[in-house]
């Protein structure tokens, strides 16, 4: 397989994740992907699928989802329904069989991306299910005795946002990457190529004074790259919007559209008071 | 030369197995043409480290074995910049001594003292050695005084890779280190225990398929109560003094994960718990409770969580009067081990580091009426205590 990963457009990728990510394709294991939330795990993926040009197949775990959702359901509600109802289709039970992102995923001819988002917002148990169908790419379905194979592996992502530990027999059978908070000159990278047409100026300085937000001590939830992202656009919006950053100094007075970076009451108290008390030095 | 490499991650800590050794090797075999060192480091990373906290010491580990792989003609400067010796200063002294010049005086002596042991490790090390002691006699032995990467010889070469496991970025997320509010949390999730206990009010739908299977597919709806979380915790935090900024660590910590810990209960103590406690932690008449009441009320299924530093003086655990704020008619062991044995699981957690622990007589009797169930205030200690904490059993 000569498929290579080397960032796109849309998405700068660093050093290490290229590495990262690439020997997971080449040596087709699954790539466990950690780091804060809103630095682009799950984008990760997305941008992977669409420069190989695979498709994208994602699983969005919840705290309910059993590893068993994930491969197929069998709806014997549905089933009993119809036997009460006297319904041909009742005889064959693969009638009632729904496939789930992990069966879909081994089913796409010419292989494709699998997401496993947040798998840690599942139980405790639930990478441990899933073992075998990472490692070997097969599943049988209890119900109707098939073997459900992978013909190509798909390149699976696996994102955690640390909640629960997960099992070590699962760990080592997958690649592990860190996705750290990224240094000014990558941010600077990261914005520039979704906001093409930003002044150079501008971005300098609300770089400057995004790094000043998160530095705050005590924030419950540091502002990241996609809370960064989200501020710019509404930035860019503005009619002048140097005007409202200032040229220099602390953020001190005034952060414009702070409920765009800060997402709780305590973190924008925190930041007024700083603000009173910066005005108070004035 | 990765067996040996394989070797050091084990005895560093790291839980490396043969699988992941193996799928190594093969991606290094994949990767040879475009031999890099700052790719190896990545490619061993990904594959070799699973958890962000063993980060630190894969990047210790790597820049021992594979240094001679770097080029660097870094000298080692003559005088130290005061700024990083500052910082350098409780890197590498160890606790104890760094305990004891504490005591004897200011901030000059420990810059000296560190000068002292640079210079030291200079001669000895004269010669071809680029940082000063890789192997040295500190007692952060393996890396050595080369902690947070800062390099004797000055931040020279620019954005290379070399320098990334030697800045050791992820020091923060090594669990033996303080805890932060994050990893306190994530700690405190395993205080779990669910149970399905009360009303049945929620639809079975196995068992109902079940049990509609075994009446020949005539319909039987099944109900059982719904599973939750059944912990309780009672938690005793020692105030006063140089423990109040972690009792609000830990206040903080447990009122943050209380959404999950059905009952949470806390009261305070000074020093030692004796006949009674406070409800709150700004004292007043009002608010005090007597400990047999406390006892009373909380049943021995609760979990006692004890935070303090245990560090008093030895009388007033065992003398009668011993407290240094009132007359107490029994002494304050025999209120702690009241305390101790009327719950079935506790655990005693201690900021203070677990090696200091020794040098204190307090901390060793408590230790002994505890039943050595004294945990540092680290994520791994918590760790360490909420697994006795939740262990089955008695």
């Amino acid at each position: 397989m000569s498929r290579q990963f080397d960032g796109s457009e849309r998405y700068i990728a660093t050093d290490d994740l290229l590495v990262s990510v690439n020997a997971a394709i080449h040596l087709e294991r699954p790539l466990l992907i950690k780091g804060e939330p809103g630095c682009g795990k799950t984008e990760l993926a997305v941008e992977v699928a669409k420069s190989l040009d695979l498709p994208l197949v994602s699983w969005h775990v919840k705290s309910t989802t059993k590893a068993g959702q994930g491969l197929y359901e069998y709806d014997a509600v549905a089933r009993l329904r119809d036997s009460q109802l006297g319904n041909p289709e009742v005889n064959d039970i693969g009638n009632y069989i729904r496939k789930g992102p992990v069966w879909q995923a081994f089913e796409e001819p010419g292989g494709c991306v699998l997401l496993i988002d947040e798998i840690d917002k599942a139980d405790l148990e639930f990478p441990n299910d899933l073992l075998r169908e990472l490692d070997q790419m097969e599943f049988a379905v209890y119900e109707t005795g098939a073997c459900i194979k992978a013909n190509v592996r798909p390149i699976v992502f696996i994102t955690s946002n640390n909640e629960k530990e997960l099992p070590d027999a699962f760990l080592r059978r997958c690649f592990f990457h860190y996705i750290p908070f990224p240094e000014t000159e990558t941010m600077e990278k990261i914005a520039a190529v979704h906001f093409p047409t930003l002044d150079q100026n501008l971005l300098a300085r609300s770089l400057e004074v995004f790094y000043g937000v998160r530095e705050i001590g005590n924030l419950r939830k540091r502002p990241s790259t996609s809370e960064l992202l989200d501020w710019l656009r509404i930035l860019g919006a503005e009619a002048n919007p140097k005007a409202l950053l200032g040229d220099e100094g602390d953020i001190g007075h005034s952060l414009p559209f702070a409920g765009a970076l800060l997402k709780n009451e305590q973190d924008l108290d925190l930041l007024n008071l700083r603000q009173r008390r910066s005005q108070g030095r004035r | 030369m990765f067996v040996g490499f394989f070797e050091d991650l084990r005895s560093e800590g790291i839980p490396v197995s043969l699988r992941e050794f193996l799928d190594f090797l093969s991606a290094v075999d994949a990767d040879l043409p475009a031999f890099q060192v700052d790719r190896l480091y990545y490619l061993g990373r990904t594959i070799l480290v699973k958890h962000a906290q063993h980060f630190d010491r894969f990047d210790r580990v790597f820049g021992r074995r594979f240094r001679n792989l770097s080029t660097t003609s870094a000298k080692i400067r003559q005088e130290i910049p005061r700024d990083w010796l500052e910082k350098l200063g409780d890197l590498v002294l160890d606790a104890a001594t760094l305990a004891k010049i504490k005591k004897a005086g200011s901030l000059n002596e420990i810059l000296q003292e560190l000068r002292k042991r640079l210079a030291e490790q200079e001669k000895r090390h004269s010669g071809g050695s680029k940082w000063i002691g890789t192997q040295g006699t500190s007692r952060f032995g393996h890396g050595g005084f080369n902690p947070s990467g800062v390099r004797i010889g000055g931040p020279g070469r620019h954005r290379r890779a070399v320098k990334v496991w030697e800045e050791r970025k992820f020091r923060d997320l090594d669990g033996s280190r303080e805890l932060g509010t994050r990893n306190f949390k994530m700690a405190l999730r395993s205080l779990r225990h669910f149970t399905r206990e009360g009303r049945e009010e929620e639809f079975d739908l196995e068992g109902t398929i079940g049990a509609t299977a075994k009446n020949a597919g005539f319909l039987e709806t099944r109900f059982r109560p719904v599973r939750k979380n059944r912990i309780r915790v009672l938690l005793l935090l020692d105030i006063g003094g140089s423990m109040d900024d972690h009792v609000r660590l830990c206040e903080e910590l447990f009122s943050a994960a209380k959404s999950e810990i059905e009952h949470l209960e806390w009261f305070y103590f000074h020093n030692c718990p004796y006949e009674t406690l406070w409800r709150r932690n700004v004292r007043g008449e009002q608010d005090v409770v007597a400990t047999d009441e406390v006892l009373r009320t909380y049943g021995q299924h609760y979990r006692l969580v004890i935070v303090g530093d245990g560090a008093m003086s030895p009388f007033e655990l065992i003398h009668r009067g011993g407290s240094i704020e009132h007359w107490n008619e029994e002494p304050g062991e025999v209120w702690l081990s009241r305390i101790w044995s009327h719950f079935k699981r506790g655990i005693w957690l201690n900021p203070i580091a677990e090696e200091e622990w020794p040098y204190t007589a307090s901390t060793g009797m408590i230790q002994g009426i505890t039943g050595r169930k004294m945990f540092g205030l680290t994520l791994e200690g918590l760790k360490a205590g909420l697994k006795e904490l939740m262990a089955p059993g008695p």
